[in-house]
């Protein structure tokens, strides 16, 4: 009989938490019909903002993974003074407020920031522009590739990197034909990760924009301007395609990490 | 599994600690990672340290006495502490039937916790706004009944506890997991009463994952603003959250009063996750073991 009651307590809040939002977010969106939600996606300050959102997605991607890596190989396979505090600030981001994460860019290139001024006689703008936005984005998604490499690698031990020195395999070989192989999962779990946040950052990107439509306005700032412009129908358009997008991103995850579980690719001891 | 954040220096320690280097690539990773690190997040937090002061110590003074942040500050801490209670039975009742129970569909239940989670910030807001708005799904009856949820402090406290639901499931998830259910059995045959197994057998060995889990939801919420400005309403001294108040006093270009706001949150934040750290080791120790939660 309890177990009868939890369970059906169980689906209730699923619904009503988690089910129902995500319903709300397509219902809204389509409203008029597929069509005209398709149409205000077309529209150029939608195109752009798409636009700008992928792009600066790809570049934190790329920065945070290939730095990502680095320091993991180097907090993985080395101990040196100062490892316990590099560990704190690569972690920290995820404990400041998405708000503070833009704030801080202001601080060093905004007008009153420390360099804005400096930088602006030379033709550099950084703050309100799209250099701006990057470096929030980068700033927010900034651990997770390296948090999730580093278990892995430690778990593997140095064993085979070790052997593969005495076969005279240089830095870059062993990282690329020994070490990563065994860490691609945790890789592109990272990577996914970085990308759905990337994507999806709003408080940070939403201090250091300057939120001018076409220009420096990516996904979810447009969706608050349509969304405050009582653009309803366009707002969610968008925040359905947003969703889809992010969403995909983490489900692609979870498959991943269930595959991997399977081929036992992950567990630790692989290589003891 | 989880990809809630998690409580900073949990990492391990490598394994070979004490061996000489022969591996190469330290230099060059080190240096890459202190790059990396130095450029984007040392600089610009020490920048957030520094400039409070910067033009002395009156603005950050001006700020401790200004009643409009203090209700910020206030209001934001206090529903995410809220919102934080809220989700621990919610998170354990989810909980428990993913691990302990055969519920059908459990496989899309797992999926769906994470939807917080992959649900962009902005997409939520505008989504909770309204959903609970006066013409919306559940805001209309909630209305009818003569509870306002939109554009109150109710509201943010709903926003934040919808944030926060999954980093507490999935704190508790492995703990429950790990759990052997031989330990209910035991205590049935010994005698023990329901009400005695849940408070004696099965609540001591989840509390330190209870804490963790609250902490996280709780860090987490001081600083949300994507999904709580939408529901919020943002009247000063009444609905108008700590983040939000960054965001005003950087559009009046007041740069001092905003890093002072920032640089409070932060140092709160911090504040409320060394507390909860050090409250989980405690408990955990006094079960005699830790929680690798």
């Amino acid at each position: 009989m309890s177990r009868i009651l939890l369970g059906l307590a169980t689906y209730a809040i699923v619904a009503v938490v988690l089910l129902l939002p995500p319903t709300l977010v397509f219902v809204e969106a389509l409203r008029q019909g597929l069509p005209t939600a398709l149409a205000t996606l077309s529209d150029p300050d939608a195109r752009a903002a798409i636009r700008l959102t992928l792009e600066m997605t790809a570049l934190s991607v790329v920065v945070n993974t290939a730095f990502g890596i680095l320091a993991a190989w180097a907090l993985a396979k080395f101990s040196f003074p100062g490892r316990g505090v590099l560990l704190v600030l690569i972690e920290l981001p995820l404990s400041v407020s998405p708000v503070v994460a833009g704030l801080v860019w202001l601080l060093l290139f905004g007008s009153q920031g420390w360099w804005g001024e400096a930088l602006a006689r030379h033709g550099i703008t950084i703050a309100f522009a799209t250099p701006g936005i990057l470096l929030a984005t980068i700033f927010v998604t900034f651990p997770y590739v390296a948090r999730t490499l580093l278990p892995l690698m430690q778990r593997q031990g140095r064993d085979a990197e070790e052997a593969a020195l005495l076969l005279g395999a240089g830095f870059w070989q062993i990282l690329w034909r020994v070490t990563l192989p065994g860490a691609r999962w945790a890789l592109l779990s990272g990577i996914l990760l970085t990308t759905a946040r990337a994507m999806g950052e709003f408080g940070a990107v939403s201090v250091i924009s300057g939120h001018i439509p076409g220009l420096t306005e990516t996904m979810p700032l447009h969706i608050e301007t349509l969304y405050n412009g009582y653009q309803t129908i366009a707002a969610f358009a968008m925040a359905a395609l947003l969703a889809l997008m992010a969403m995909t991103t983490v489900a692609l995850r979870s498959i991943l990490e269930r595959l991997a579980d399977k081929a036992g690719t992950n567990k630790a001891g692989d290589w003891a | 599994m989880p990809s809630a954040a998690r409580l900073p220096g949990l990492w391990p320690r490598p394994r070979a600690r004490a061996r000489r280097d022969a591996l190469p690539g330290l230099r060059l990773a080190l240096g890459a990672t202190l790059l990396w690190v130095g450029l984007l997040v040392a600089l610009p937090l020490l920048a957030l340290a520094i400039r409070p002061w910067q033009d002395g110590a009156a603005p950050m003074l001006a700020a401790l006495h200004d009643r409009r942040m203090l209700a910020a500050l206030e209001l934001s801490f206090g529903s995410a502490a809220l919102a934080a209670l809220v989700n621990l039975p919610l998170g354990l009742l989810l909980a428990w039937s993913l691990t302990r129970t055969r519920l059908p569909g459990r496989r899309a239940v797992d999926a769906l916790i994470d939807l917080p989670f992959a649900l962009p910030t902005a997409v939520t807001g505008i989504t909770l706004a309204t959903l609970y708005g006066p013409h919306g799904w559940l805001g209309a009856p909630l209305a009818k009944l003569g509870i306002r949820v939109a554009f109150t402090p109710l509201g943010i406290m709903l926003a934040l506890a919808f944030v926060g639901l999954p980093f507490v499931v999935r704190t508790l998830e492995p703990v429950l997991r790990d759990l052997p259910s031989e330990l209910e059995d035991a205590a049935t045959m010994l005698g023990a009463h329901r009400r005695q197994i849940v408070t004696r057998v099965l609540l001591p060995p989840l509390l330190p994952a209870l804490a963790t889990g609250f902490g996280l939801a709780f860090a987490r919420g001081i600083g949300e603003y994507g999904s709580v400005i939408f529901i919020a309403g943002n009247q000063p001294f009444h609905s108008e959250i700590a983040p939000l108040l960054v965001v005003i006093r950087l559009q009046e270009f007041d740069y001092a009063g905003a890093t002072s706001v920032g640089f409070i949150m932060l140092l709160a934040a911090f504040l409320s996750l060394a507390v909860i750290s050090a409250l989980r080791r405690r408990l955990s120790r006094g079960l005699g073991g830790g929680e690798a939660a």
